[in-house]
């Protein structure tokens, strides 16, 4: 095996990058591929806690570099999916405590060992982020349809042309076909207009994302979950697959279409 | 990416440290004294241009320095950090030529010869006549600052800046912050396919662009009475 590291980021915070992670990670890891995510953010981790595996930290990734354990110490077994697995970031060290060539090493000893190395980057364009990028081999830049997060997409992903990292892909989350349809939200076609980079996913904002990320289960477990369902396409399209997006106007049951339609009927 | 545009250090640091524009990136030579002398006013020259240098690919030329291997890896590690990529590093002394090789770095670069550098250096005296072509999008956050003109063939995204001392033609669409004839020749102008800059300057004037309405269309603008006037350019009437 020859594991392919994808560096999930976004410049911004709070777009959805450690929910993305997650849910990449246990979809693989649910089509049977073995994932291991590696949580970037030193100093501020959260994706033990969106993954629900807290409680199961003894060594974390500085105490891999630093020597104290062994890599497979560090690596957490998920409780839901055997082939999925978490190396946590330490909570009391900070982003200079690994350098980029540390995360290359990492990654290079995890290579053999998986299918997948998902790395959750902090946000912001320092250190954290060279040390999250330096590895990759694809790069997912996640934003939102809003203007401040777009900015920071597109500069983000400049940055990662500048690393010779080819092409980012990008996943737009939280869009609200509700306020798309009126209008009121960036379209999706004008955020691709400005960034020209390859769309690998859409994903709708979704209650069941916050419930499922409080309770530490990944939605995209959850069957009946939109936001979940697109997660699980995103990682179809990582893995190579051709997979059509999906609609995200339709849907809302019976009754709001029969009203879209007389509205679209009486204007 | 930048091609020929010519930086030179300023002050003190100049003598020590230069960095220079040429097709493969960037080559940074170094002036006389020790390595443990010269090694940070490097760091302090990248980390002080780190806006321009961003992403750079460097050569570095350290002259009859002998580098141990040492530095040498302490040094890609540096640089790599800053988010630049050294390629090679260039040497007399055979043993530095040695551990270069040994980190997978190259010794040579197809240098410009001595006649072209002399050419340069007599066109450096009228920078403001050179223009460079840019062929790749600007994005967010990246600088271009060129004493002559400026051309680009892609798009300049929001966030992103463009400070000429001549006329800026943009052959797409020109979002981010402009600013043509920045050492103040009024005379300038900045042309795009669709000219909807952030803010756009000529010379010692700034405007905003006003909300657009309908197809974005090819437009110049130009100083009329120390005010920037934007016109749409008309295949029937003559210009310039």
């Amino acid at each position: 095996m020859s594991g392919k590291v994808i560096t999930v980021t976004s410049g911004k915070g709070g777009v959805g990058k450690t929910t993305a992670t997650a849910n990449l990670g246990a979809a693989l890891a649910d089509f049977g591929q073995k994932v291991v995510c590696l949580d970037g953010d030193i100093g501020l981790r959260n994706l033990d806690v969106v993954m629900g595996l807290e409680n199961r930290i003894v060594y974390d990734l500085v105490d891999v570099v630093e020597g104290r354990c062994r890599l497979r110490q560090a690596m957490i077994r998920d409780k839901r999916l055997p082939e999925l697995y978490l190396i946590p970031a330490a909570q009391t060290r900070d982003k200079s405590a690994i350098s980029p060539s540390d995360m290359v090493r990492l990654c290079d000893e995890l290579r053999p060992e998986c299918d997948w190395i998902l790395i959750d980057s902090p946000a912001g364009i320092e250190r954290g982020f060279r040390n999250a990028i330096a590895p990759a081999d694809i790069v997912v830049v996640i934003t939102n349809p809003e203007v401040s997060a777009v900015r920071d997409a597109d500069r983000i992903i400049g940055l990662v042309e500048a690393e010779e990292k080819g092409p980012a892909r990008l996943v737009i989350n939280r869009i609200k076909p509700e306020m798309v349809r009126r209008g009121d939200m960036l379209a999706v076609d004008d955020i691709l207009e400005l960034l020209a980079v390859q769309l690998v996913g859409m994903v709708p904002d979704d209650e069941s994302v916050l419930t499922s990320t409080n309770r530490g289960t990944p939605v995209v477990l959850d069957g009946k979950s939109k936001a979940g369902l697109a997660f699980r396409n995103v990682a179809r399209r990582l893995k190579g697959e051709e997979v059509p997006f999906m609609n995200l106007e339709d849907g809302g049951g019976f009754f709001n279409r029969l009203t879209r339609m007389i509205r679209s009927g009486g204007s | 990416m930048i091609d020929h545009a010519i930086i030179t250090g300023i002050g003190d640091m100049g003598a020590k440290v230069q960095i220079k524009g040429i097709r493969e990136g960037l080559l940074v030579t170094l002036g006389e004294g020790s390595w443990d002398e010269l090694h940070p006013v490097l760091l302090e020259h990248l980390d002080q241009q780190a806006g321009f240098l961003q992403g750079a690919r460097l050569a570095l030329d350290v002259g009859n320095l002998v580098l141990k291997a040492a530095d040498l890896g302490q040094l890609t590690k540096e640089i790599s950090e800053r988010g630049l990529t050294l390629w090679a590093v260039m040497s007399e002394s055979p043993a530095t030529e040695r551990s270069t090789q040994s980190f997978g770095l190259a010794t040579r670069i197809s240098k410009p010869g001595k006649e072209r550098s002399a050419a340069y250096a007599d066109h450096a005296a009228q920078d403001e006549e050179i223009a460079i072509l840019v062929r790749r999008t600007l994005r967010s956050g990246s600088s271009l600052q060129h004493p002559g003109h400026v051309v680009v063939i892609g798009d300049i995204n929001p966030g992103a800046e463009i400070v000429a001392g001549g006329d800026v033609v943009v052959w797409g669409r020109l979002r981010g912050m402009v600013h043509a004839g920045a050492q103040g020749n009024e005379q300038a102008v900045v042309c795009a396919l669709d000219l909807s800059p952030t803010q756009l300057r000529i010379a010692g004037a700034i405007a905003l662009t006003p909300k657009r309405r309908g197809k974005p269309q090819p437009e110049m603008a130009r100083l009329k009475n120390s005010q920037v006037v934007a016109e749409a350019w008309d295949p029937k009437r003559e210009r310039l």
